[in-house]
């Protein structure tokens, strides 16, 4: 569905941030994406929709290769690829529905947008959404008068509405408590599953990654380290992906979050 | 090297030995200059008339109270002009400012290299000149009236308001920006969802302090005959009708007092 081949992205300051990944996701399936900060994990999720221009390489989602598209097709590629991120990038001065519906903005003409007379579907839709995750009543509220995890929320909806095939995730729990992160990454993994979406899910805390996921990727220094499945990390390969410490508490946590689940 | 070995003791100064010596001979020299500028003046100042002042300030005093209340019938109109050159001028330069400073922000200018200094000219140029010499330029020009008025505020307020403005737009939160570039949104409806709520605040604070601005410039305008209550002081000034010009300066100080009580509300409402 999503194949990555030999993608490389160099930043101008030279620093070599992916180094030729190569990644194959198929139809539905959800990835955790690790590694240490610098690793590369957000370039990598960025340069798949292009905000950030990749170097070389390519990126195929289904038969479509995004790195050779005009402006015009990139964003019609665009609308299948819903984004969520860490610090919920809202529109602060915007309604929560205004914020929901700005995710069919791909599909919409400049005028209805700006007059705000989205199709009767799209509202729809909208609050369908927010009801599934438990907002329906806050569509008026501003978007700057909701809580953390209720702004995830609203991220959600708005990457959900674009019916995409894709979800790029970044580090959608680094700004949460430890219950709404649990929550929301519940609700993400909920949420692909019912549609059948795959994700791509970057995320530093990684007992939290093996509780949801059924694929991990390792990345360190813009190479993929490790790929397997989340009860494959073990000490050992955690040390190559970050480097030396004691790992076993932190796998020791999830096997207890296992046992007590 | 303010920090000093003695006898195993660091001493620590504030400036070394020469540097304190330099600030003395800095010192020194301003002290002079500003004595010799200090005789220069008093040198070429008639100083009977500066004795003089105090009698003649309190002459003119006697002579313009109490203000001549009747005139006010006549100051309607020019007020009322003055209010509109102030007005609509800002409203003009507003919508003139709007592209200037998408096109001089770093964040959002088509092009850094050619479009962006040609923007910062504008800005430069215009906010360089004073309106007072806009208006005399735009006379000769449009001739005489409160349209010159208008204009000469529109063109002073262009680069104050773009250049605040571009500031504003350059101190966004990109990853709003971001966030809806990636929904698949064109290059006008990032402008409109991921950027315009953003400076909306700004802009609404600059409109009114503009317009708060310019009805003190207005004021003026008419000395050199753009228009507005100005008109009055000057022909009141030049027949000597000391009260009329006290009742103009209290119908002005209303005026300025009332727009900035109303920008400071406005201020208020938004933030």
């Amino acid at each position: 569905m999503l194949r990555l081949d030999k993608l490389v992205k160099t930043y101008k300051t030279g620093d070599q941030a992916l180094k030729a990944v190569e990644l194959e996701v198929p139809e539905g399936q959800v990835l955790a994406l690790i590694g240490p900060s610098g690793a590369g994990k957000s370039t990598l999720i960025r340069c798949i929709n292009r905000l950030v221009e990749p170097t070389s390489g390519k990126v195929y989602l289904g038969d479509v290769e995004l790195t050779g598209l005009s402006s015009g097709a990139l964003r019609r590629e665009r609308r299948r690829m819903g984004m969520i991120f860490q610090e919920y990038a809202l529109v602060e001065r915007l309604t929560v529905m205004e914020n929901v519906l700005s995710g069919r903005l791909g599909y919409v003409g400049f005028w209805r947008s700006f007059l705000r007379r989205f199709p009767q579907s799209d509202v729809d839709e909208a609050f369908r959404l927010l009801d599934r995750v438990g907002l329906a009543h806050m569509a008026d509220k501003r978007a700057d008068e909701l809580s953390g995890g209720q702004r995830q929320r609203v991220g959600i909806c708005r990457a959900l509405i674009q019916n995409p095939a894709l979800l790029l995730v970044d580090e959608p729990t680094a700004s949460l408590d430890p219950k709404t992160s649990r929550q929301i990454m519940r609700l993400i993994c909920e949420l692909c599953q019912e549609r059948g979406l795959a994700a791509i899910i970057n995320i530093h805390d990684v007992a939290l990654a093996q509780m949801f996921v059924q694929r991990v990727i390792g990345l360190r220094f813009g190479a993929i380290e490790f790929d397997g499945p989340p009860d494959g990390l073990t000490p050992e390969v955690l040390t190559t992906i970050y480097g030396e410490e004691d790992w076993e508490a932190t796998i020791e946590a999830v096997e207890d979050e296992e046992a007590s689940a | 090297m303010p920090v000093q070995d003695l006898k195993g003791q660091k001493v620590w100064q504030r400036r070394t030995g020469r540097e304190s010596l330099f600030h003395w001979v800095l010192w020194l020299t301003g002290v002079a200059v500003f004595a010799y500028c200090w005789q220069q003046i008093s040198a070429s100042t008639t100083w009977f008339f500066v004795w003089d002042a105090p009698r003649i300030a309190s002459d003119i005093w006697t002579r313009a109270t109490p203000p001549r209340w009747e005139y006010i019938t006549q100051l309607g109109k020019p007020i009322w002009d003055t209010l509109n050159i102030a007005t609509l001028g800002t409203i003009i330069s507003l919508i003139l400012a709007v592209p200037v400073a998408f096109l001089a922000a770093r964040n959002t200018t088509p092009s850094a290299l050619f479009v962006r200094p040609i923007a910062l000219l504008i800005i430069v140029s215009t906010r360089s000149i004073n309106s007072l010499i806009w208006a005399l330029l735009l006379i000769a020009i449009i001739g005489p009236g409160v349209f010159a008025g208008v204009v000469a505020i529109a063109i002073r307020s262009i680069g104050f308001c773009a250049k605040l403005l571009y500031e504003a737009i350059e101190e966004i939160d990109e990853t709003q920006v971001e966030a809806i570039t990636a929904t698949g949104a064109s290059r006008w409806q990032v402008m409109a969802y991921g950027i315009v709520p953003q400076i909306l605040p700004a802009f609404a604070g600059i409109a009114v302090f503009r317009w708060d601005i310019n009805i003190r410039e207005s004021t003026v305008l008419g000395l050199v005959g753009a228009g507005g209550i100005g008109l009055q002081l000057s022909s009141s000034l030049n027949v000597l009708a000391w009260p009329q010009v006290a009742l103009i300066l209290l119908v002005i100080l209303a005026a300025v007092v009332i727009s900035e009580w109303v920008s400071a509300k406005v201020r208020g409402a938004i933030i």
